[in-house]
């Protein structure tokens, strides 16, 4: 056949064979990835899903940090006993603003997907300092050092920048008020609490470990207790085409 | 042998494809059969997929499929479908009076309540009270095996500490309860601290400095009977521990009650009225009161 004779044109040229390979690998790229840009319905538009307050972002940087989900997932699938265990099933909408999402693969612990509200600030912070004494059975590492480390906000305003450069929509408002919205996290009565309630709402504003000064510790477990509390589900209708 | 019987070369059979590098060739053997037809039949196989399954995405949504089927859909289904399955006994469990002697008249519902509450209590409470319900000793979670409540042992009891919680911001009902931080506000000196300490020790049958637990008695009966009753039996309305007995929540060691009247203590359980179906409450209470302790 003469296309065949045409390609061992192709066979017998390394460098032509590396330009047609590549144009043939990018025509699945555009096909698989392309779409994805344009679609209205990659990811469902859901009430309540915010961009992170710059504390919860410092929290879910020491998250990532640690590796917990290594051992931790953050995906509900939808399954009935995967439902019935950790509450509604994740949607897309939940993790648009993770950069990289923290969905995970393996569960060595409990997925985290809606862990927020579930327990109190107290046992989140006995559990890091020392997971055996609260759960005889776990396995999971020690984490009390957190307490001691303070976390310095002075490039906390970069950090949301870099964020918004990847597509979170922070708005200039949110970076220029990023470390006073960061020191009000932990006190309801501040007078940043208000701003910053405004700005992410339904942030949840204490002060996360009893103790003075804003540590790692606070940060996490203020990640913790937001995690999967921002959608109300009582409200939420599935989009028909799903 | 005869010439006959030798075998043909493998290139006068199917010949070679023409290649020849340094005079090496290679055979044009045929795609083995099996191999050939599976791939025939994933192309079709992927296209028949497509058709009866979403597959292809457009602007606004995916191609749905003739089978119209959706994730969504089936976990929707498969919940309904164990709902219905329990739709009878649910119905009754929200109904009945929350009496254990009503519910455990009625065997198939009691045993519903119990395994199902036994369920929820390892997905929901044994986090903190433990997998034996053994609480976590000397940290603020109580055990729930022992006779020794705080906001008491009744089923009713039981309940309305699973809905509402305890001491946390999230529900209005629920129980709520502080101590004064009697150190940190100054309400007492360090004196007088360990004079009340002393005391506590006197009156939950331990080891104590007699001179320092009778000056106690008085700083007791003034700061603390309101809530823990003059003979520190407690009170239940108020969830303030009996501190007669043995049991303690967070210790009843000198330094440990010392830290407790200094800074005071304030557990939260979360509520559950969101978290949980009425009929899943219910059914944990119920579990919950059958573990030894209730009243």
């Amino acid at each position: 056949m003469a296309i065949l004779e045409k390609h061992k044109i192709l066979e017998k040229n390394a460098s032509l064979l590396l330009v047609f390979s590549f144009l043939v690998v990018t025509v699945g790229g555009l096909v698989e990835i392309a779409p994805l840009f344009y679609l209205e319905n990659t990811i469902e538009e859901v009430e309540g899903v915010r961009p992170y307050s710059p504390m919860e972002l410092e929290g879910r940087d020491i998250y990532v940090r640690e590796g917990c989900y290594v051992c931790h997932s953050q995906m509900i699938r939808p399954m009935r006993d995967e439902v019935e265990r950790y509450g509604h099933y994740s949607l897309a909408a939940e993790s648009m603003y993770d950069h990289p999402f923290q969905w995970g693969s393996k569960r060595t612990g409990p997925d985290l997907a809606r862990v927020g509200g579930r327990y109190s600030d107290d046992w989140h912070v006995q559990h890091l300092r020392d997971p055996q004494a609260m759960v005889p059975e776990s396995i999971m590492p020690k984490y009390g050092f957190l307490e001691n480390r303070m976390i310095d906000p002075t490039h906390i305003a970069d950090k949301l920048r870099v964020h918004r450069m990847v597509g979170v929509p922070y708005t200039d408002e949110m970076i220029e008020n990023a470390v006073a919205d960061f020191n009000a996290q932990i006190d309801p009565f501040s007078d940043g609490a208000d701003g910053l309630l405004e700005r992410y709402p339904g942030a949840q504003v204490r002060n996360f470990d009893g103790k003075p000064g804003i540590s790692e510790m606070d940060a996490l477990v203020a990640y913790l207790q937001m995690l999967g509390t921002l959608v109300d589900f009582s409200t939420f209708e599935p989009h028909a085409s799903r | 042998m005869s010439t006959s019987d030798k075998k043909p070369l493998p290139e006068d059979v199917v010949g070679t494809t023409g290649h020849s590098w340094d005079g090496i060739e290679e055979l044009n053997n045929p795609l083995p059969r099996w191999w050939l037809w599976s791939f025939y039949a994933c192309i079709a196989f992927a296209v028949i997929y497509a058709v009866l399954y979403p597959a292809v995405p457009l602007k606004s949504g995916a191609t749905p499929g003739l089978l119209g089927h959706s994730t969504r859909a089936e976990v929707a289904r498969e919940i309904e479908r164990f709902q219905e399955a329990n739709a009878d006994l649910v119905a009754r469990l929200i109904e009945v009076e929350l009496d254990p002697e009503v519910i455990r008249a009625d065997a198939d519902l009691y045993n519903y309540a119990v395994q199902g509450g036994a369920a929820v209590f390892r997905t929901y409470c044994a986090q903190c009270h433990g997998s034996g319900a053994a609480g976590v000793q000397a940290a603020g979670y109580p055990s729930l095996l022992d006779d020794d409540w705080l906001w008491g042992g009744a089923l009713e009891d039981i309940y309305t500490t699973v809905t509402h919680g305890i001491r946390n911001e999230d529900d209005p009902d629920a129980r709520w309860s502080q101590m004064p931080a009697f150190g940190v506000d100054e309400l007492l000196t360090n004196d007088e601290i360990a004079q009340v300490v002393q005391y506590v020790r006197k009156i939950s049958g331990q080891e104590h400095d007699a001179a320092l637990a009778s000056d106690g008695e008085e700083v007791f009966l003034y700061n603390c009977a309101s809530c823990h009753m003059d003979d520190g039996t407690g009170d239940r309305y108020q969830g303030a521990p009996n501190l007669t007995d043995a049991i303690w929540l967070y210790g009843g060691s000198v330094e440990t009650l010392t830290e407790t009247v200094y800074y005071a203590r304030f557990g939260i359980m979360p509520s559950h009225r969101e978290r949980l179906s009425e009929a899943d409450r219910r059914a944990v209470a119920t579990y919950v009161h059958q573990l030894g302790g209730g009243e």
